[in-house]
Parts: structure tokens; C-alpha cells; sequence
């Protein structure tokens, strides 16, 4: 259904009534991380409250998506804190699995699950992790595959669907576990241009509805459109913060007006 | 815009124009060859089929010229199950079946993955009842011969080689360094050394590893040889399938909340296995091959009878008749496995075209 949207085809416009920011979902204190001699994070510090949607934004190599990683539980970090909906990731083996639990992530590769069906990808978490049955969990899975829009493909496997309906599904898979945030790293680059729009208004869809959001993305229109606050990094650290209106039209430190030039 | 028309077709008399009588010389080879492979079949054919001699009690039988298969029919009691006593000969039968059904989950798809342990209990089973296991009399493994034989080895060395080879191959990638010097060295060392060696060393060197006094069969000893001979070989083809899993795979599923064992058991390993099936295939018919090299430790698999038949007075010479059977025992069970090899790539190509790695 969607494919047939016109490729160039802009997020819906925000509505007026978004639910109230609440309290910190997200809280990240003094993060430093290295890989081998690399100092990759270098003292970052972020809170993201319960319903808020930030777009991080920085050049290759900034840490951004290393960052996204540690607040996943994908890649461990040396100095610093992250709580998960108050839940401490560096806590007891425990602890950082109920705190991993609470996060949900889309990635840049869709990472799909190929020896699986579209249905079986978005129930298998369900069924495993959190032992639900199998005729609850299709039934959860059937829809939120509706509601990105893919009801129709959830026999097929993840070969036979074009990439912005596998990036759908990874979403819907996400989505299964009831994240209370949802992470994205990149989740358009990979896609083909006229595929694009589908996954960035699904993700609008989410964000109306009130899902809290941590999206690396360099589509300007998404991140003016639903971001509360636009985050700029550079070489492992927080340059910038800034609502999306003030960060594109006057940015306040050196490096973003660079970085911004050299995108827009 | 021009319309879309079909794709010029070719007839089969152009296509030979064009390939088999494209020159002069050309004209030539192709008749120069066909007359020799014709007559290279008939003959062939003659010598096996036309002019061939089928039962009698000694060669003395044959006398028309062509294949002396009369040594093969008096014999195929033994050729089938050794020297096992005849008035049990069902129960090599009920073995046979048994067996069968342990590759049934193999063969047979979308069975509930309980059918995997179908496997080595048809294996156990099979055994039992060759050996009687205290209830049935008792048939010695000495007994047991011909190519029930092979299938028996061929096919538990398969079956218990296979999970065997899967933890030698995660091992081998683990990251703890006994687990991983332990699968190296292991690996490394089976596959360094001919089977033959391992065979003739397992009545020397297999003991010692056993309480004194306990006496493993030569046939048993022969079972665990063979079996961990080649699982260093189907460690090394689920490693390669292990590798080409992304890593991507593991990532999501762990962020999913899957835990290590759940995301090796239900995205890994699924993955890796389709991946590496034709290698495993391939190791499945080295084993099967292998399992004629038992008869250098005086098992007496099928080509350890014809060659007994072989040094028989009555059958004396007839060497070719001999090893041309044995190879077309070989060639028919490994040609079967190689089709359901193609067969299970074919099925699993559908579905499973690869999602696009990361550039």
C-alpha cells in the first residue's frame, strides 16, 4: 500500500497535541569508551525524557552510533552510567538484562532474521524471552505489522520484501518487545532512495503516538518534523543541543556550521 | 517505445550446427569421439549386462565370456549382512528399519524438532537389536559383515559426528583458551593423520583411555575412530558456515533480549548450518567411502567379503567383478546423497537469498 506513496513524499505534519514530555527515560552520565587505544566516547552526558524524540546528528566516526550502541547493551563502555528507565545497564548481569529488555533497536542493515518468516522474526523474541504463547504473540505481531503497513507480507521471508518493507518489519520486530525507547541507528541510508519516505512515515506514525525516540538519521525534514531537541556530536563528544528550528537556521559552535554546510 | 518480443529461440539441429559442425575439424572430433564413447558403452554394456552370467555355484558356471556376477548371487547373504547366522537374518532387516528412521528427520522437513533425537535412537536401536541387547540372543559384533556394515558406520559416525563437529566448531571460535587449544589441537591433529593410522592405532592406543579390565569391541572401538575422525571434518565446514553468519544477526538478536544460547540455538546456527550443508554433505560421503577401510582391521564390511570371496578357490580372478561391484555399491549410495545435497541447497536457495551485507 504504501509503495505506491509518491517517493518524494514528506512526514505528516506534527499534530498539535503531543503528549506531555515525562520523566527521564534514558539517563547517560560521564560515558567514556575506548576501543583498544581509540578514545571513542569522551565523557558524554545526555538525558532523554520518557516521550521525547531527539535526532543525533555528527560526521562518521563522531561516536554517535557507538553511543546508541551502549545505551542498547550491544557494546560495553568503560567509565560513566547509563540507567534505562532508572535501571542501571552496568549493574548485575540481572539488572542489564531487564535494562537491555527496555530498549529496542532498528539497524542501519535491517538484520532480519533471513531463515525466517517476516511473522516468525516479530514472534520469536515474544515466545522466547518473554514466554508468550504463540497464538498471542501472531496475533501481537500481525498487528504491528499492520501497523507499519506490511500485514500482507508476514508469510514471506525477508528476502522476497524490497528494503523499505524489511526495514518495516525490523521495526515491527522491535516494536514486539514492548521497548519503552526506541533506538535507530541510521535506519534510512541503507534503503534506496524511493524507499525512503515509507520507513521515515512509519517512524513519524510512532513518534506521534507517543513512543520516546533516539534516532541517528541525517534526513534534515525527519529530524525538523519530529525531533524535540537535535543533537550534534563530534569526536566523541556533545558539541551541541538544540531544538531542530534554532540548530539548522543558526547554529551556535564552529563545528556545527562546518558540519552543517558540508550536509545541507 | 518498442514493444517487448520473445527471446530468439534456437533449434536443437542449429545448435549442433553451430557447436558440433561449426569446421571441418571440428565435424571430425565430434565423430571420432562419439564412435569411441559408443563403443566404449556397448562394450560396457555387453560385458556387464548381455553376455553375463548371473547364478552358479563356482566360476566354473560362467562360461559365456562376458561379467561372472554368479560370485556376487552365491554370496549375497554375506555381501548384505556378513557372516550373521541366518535364522536371524530379520533382525538385520528390523535394524535396517530401524536406521531409516533415524534419517528421517533428516530427509523428511517440517518435523517438530523433537524428531531430531529420532537420529541417534534409530542409531542405538539399530544396534540393540543387531546385538540383542540381554533380550534377543546374543550375535557377536565378529557376526556382523557386508553392507549392512557400512550403512551401520556410515551412518552413526554421521549422526553422532555432526553435534560432535558443531561444538569442536564453536569451541574453536570460543574465546576461553583451553576450550579453544583443546578444539585446535583436536582438529588439527584428526585431520593430520590418515584414517587408516587412527583405525590401526585405535586397538593400541583406545584402551589405555579404559579402566583396565573392560574390553571395548573392535567394532565399537572402530565406531568411535571413525565417528571423531570425522567430526574434526564437520567441524571445519560448520565453522566455515558459522563465519559467514553476519555478525548483524547476532547483534539484533541480542538486542531482542535473546540470551547467548537461544541466539546461537535459534538465529545462529540455523543460518550457518544451510550455509555449510553442501560441505557437510561432502563430509557425509568421505565417512561412507571411508567405512571400506574398516576391512584393514579384519571387519568384515563389503569389500572385506568380496575380497574373502575373492581369495576363495571357486572364485578365483575374478577381480574385476569384484571391484566393480564394490564401486557401484559406493557410487549408488554417495550419487544419492549428492542429489539430496542439490535437493536441500535448491529448497533452502528460495528462501534463503542472503539479506545484503553492510558494504
Amino acid at each position: 500500500m504504501s509503495a505506491k506513496q509518491p517517493a518524494a513524499k514528506k512526514a505528516p505534519a506534527k499534530p498539535q497535541a503531543r503528549p506531555e514530555l515525562g520523566p527521564p527515560c534514558v539517563e547517560i552520565e560521564g560515558v567514556h569508551k575506548w576501543y583498544g587505544d581509540t578514545h571513542i566516547l569522551r565523557g558524554v552526558d545526555l538525558s532523554v525524557r520518557d516521550n521525547e524524540k531527539v535526532v543525533i546528528l555528527g560526521p562518521s566516526g563522531s561516536g554517535k552510533s557507538t553511543l546508541v550502541r551502549c545505551v542498547n547493551g550491544l557494546e560495553p563502555y568503560q567509565e560513566g552510567k547509563i540507567k534505562v528507565v532508572g535501571v542501571d545497564l552496568g549493574g548485575g548481569a540481572k539488572e542489564s538484562a531487564v535494562a537491555k529488555r527496555k530498549t529496542g533497536m532498528v539497524f542501519q542493515q535491517f538484520n532480519l532474521f533471513p531463515h525466517l518468516t517476516i511473522l516468525e522474526n516479530c514472534t520469536l523474541a515474544p515466545m522466547w524471552v518473554l514466554k508468550t504463547p504463540r497464538k498471542q504473540a501472531e496475533e501481537e505481531a500481525m498487528a504491528l505489522l499492520d501497523r507499519v503497513h506490511i500485514a500482507e507480507q508476514a508469510r514471506k521471508y525477508p528476502a522476497q520484501l524490497s528494503g523499505g518493507q524489511q526495514q518495516r518489519a525490523a521495526i515491527a520486530r522491535s516494536l514486539a518487545m514492548n521497548p519503552e525507547i526506541m533506538l535507530f541507528d541510521e535506519p534510512t541510508s541503507a534503503l534506496d532512495p524511493e524507499m525512503v519516505g515509507e520507513v521515515l512515515e512509519v517512524m513519524t506514525e510512532m513518534a506521534n503516538a507517543g513512543m520516546t525516540m533516539m534516532v541517528i538519521s541525517h534526513e534534515m525534514s525527519f529530524a525538523r518534523e519530529v525531533a524535540d531537541r537535535v543533537i550534534f556530536m563530534d569526536e566523541g563528544e556533545i558539541v551541541e543541543i538544540a531544538p531542530p528550528s534554532e540548530f539548522f537556521s543558526k547554529p551556535k559552535h564552529a563545528r556545527s556550521k562546518e558540519f552543517l554546510s558540508r550536509i545541507l | 517505445m518498442s514493444a517487448a518480443r520473445p527471446a530468439p529461440t534456437t533449434t536443437a539441429w542449429q545448435w549442433a550446427r553451430l557447436n558440433l559442425f561449426g569446421s571441418i575439424a571440428d565435424s571430425v572430433l565430434t565423430v571420432v569421439a562419439a564412435v569411441l564413447f559408443a563403443w566404449f558403452v556397448w562394450n560396457a554394456f555387453d560385458w556387464a549386462i548381455l553376455r553375463a552370467d548371473w547364478f552358479g555355484e563356482t566360476k566354473e558356471a560362467c562360461k559365456s565370456g562376458g561379467a561372472c556376477w554368479a560370485m556376487i548371487t552365491a554370496r549375497w547373504q554375506q555381501v548384505v549382512a556378513g557372516y550373521y547366522p541366518e535364522a536371524h537374518l530379520w533382525r538385520v532387516a528390523l535394524a535396517m528399519v530401524c536406521l531409516a528412521i533415524a534419517v528421517l528427520p533428516v530427509i523428511k522437513r517440517d518435523m517438530p524438532a523433537w524428531a531430531a533425537l529420532l537420529a541417534p535412537a534409530g542409531v542405538i536401536a539399530s544396534i540393540a537389536v543387531l546385538g540383542g541387547a540381554n533380550i534377543l540372543p546374543s550375535v557377536p559384533t565378529d557376526y556382523w559383515g557386508g553392507i549392512m556394515l557400512n550403512v551401520l558406520v556410515g551412518l552413526t559416525g554421521a549422526i553422532f559426528a555432526l553435534p560432535i563437529g558443531i561444538l569442536l566448531a564453536f569451541g574453536r571460535r570460543s574465546d576461553l583458551p583451553i576450550i579453544k587449544g583443546f578444539s585446535i589441537g583436536f582438529i588439527e591433529i584428526v585431520r593430520g593423520v590418515p584414517l587408516i593410522t587412527l583405525l590401526f592405532m585405535s586397538s593400541v592406543v583406545l584402551p589405555l583411555f579404559l579402566p583396565t579390565g573392560m574390553n571395548l569391541d573392535k567394532l565399537m572401538r572402530a565406531l568411535a575412530v571413525v565417528t571423531l575422525f570425522s567430526s574434526a571434518y564437520m567441524a571445519e565446514a560448520v565453522r566455515g558456515g558459522l563465519a559467514a553468519v553476519p555478525k548483524g544477526q547476532r547483534e539484533a538478536s541480542h538486542s531482542l533480549g535473546l540470551g547467548l544460547l537461544q541466539t546461537t540455538g535459534l538465529v545462529v546456527l540455523p543460518q550457518a548450518i544451510r550455509i555449510s550443508i553442501p560441505a557437510i554433505v561432502n563430509t557425509f560421503i568421505g565417512l561412507f567411502k571411508d567405512t571400506s577401510l574398516l576391512y584393514v582391521i579384519a571387519i568384515l564390511e563389503v569389500t572385506g567379503v568380496i575380497r574373502q570371496a575373492l581369495s576363495d578357490f571357486a572364485w578365483l580372478g575374478l577381480e574385476n567383478e569384484g571391484y566393480v561391484f564394490v564401486a557401484f555399491v559406493f557410487w549408488v549410495a554417495c550419487f544419492s546423497m549428492s542429489r539430496w545435497s542439490a535437493s536441500l541447497e535448491q529448497q533452502s536457495g528460495k528462501t534463503v537469498k542472503r539479506v545484503e551485507e553492510p558494504a
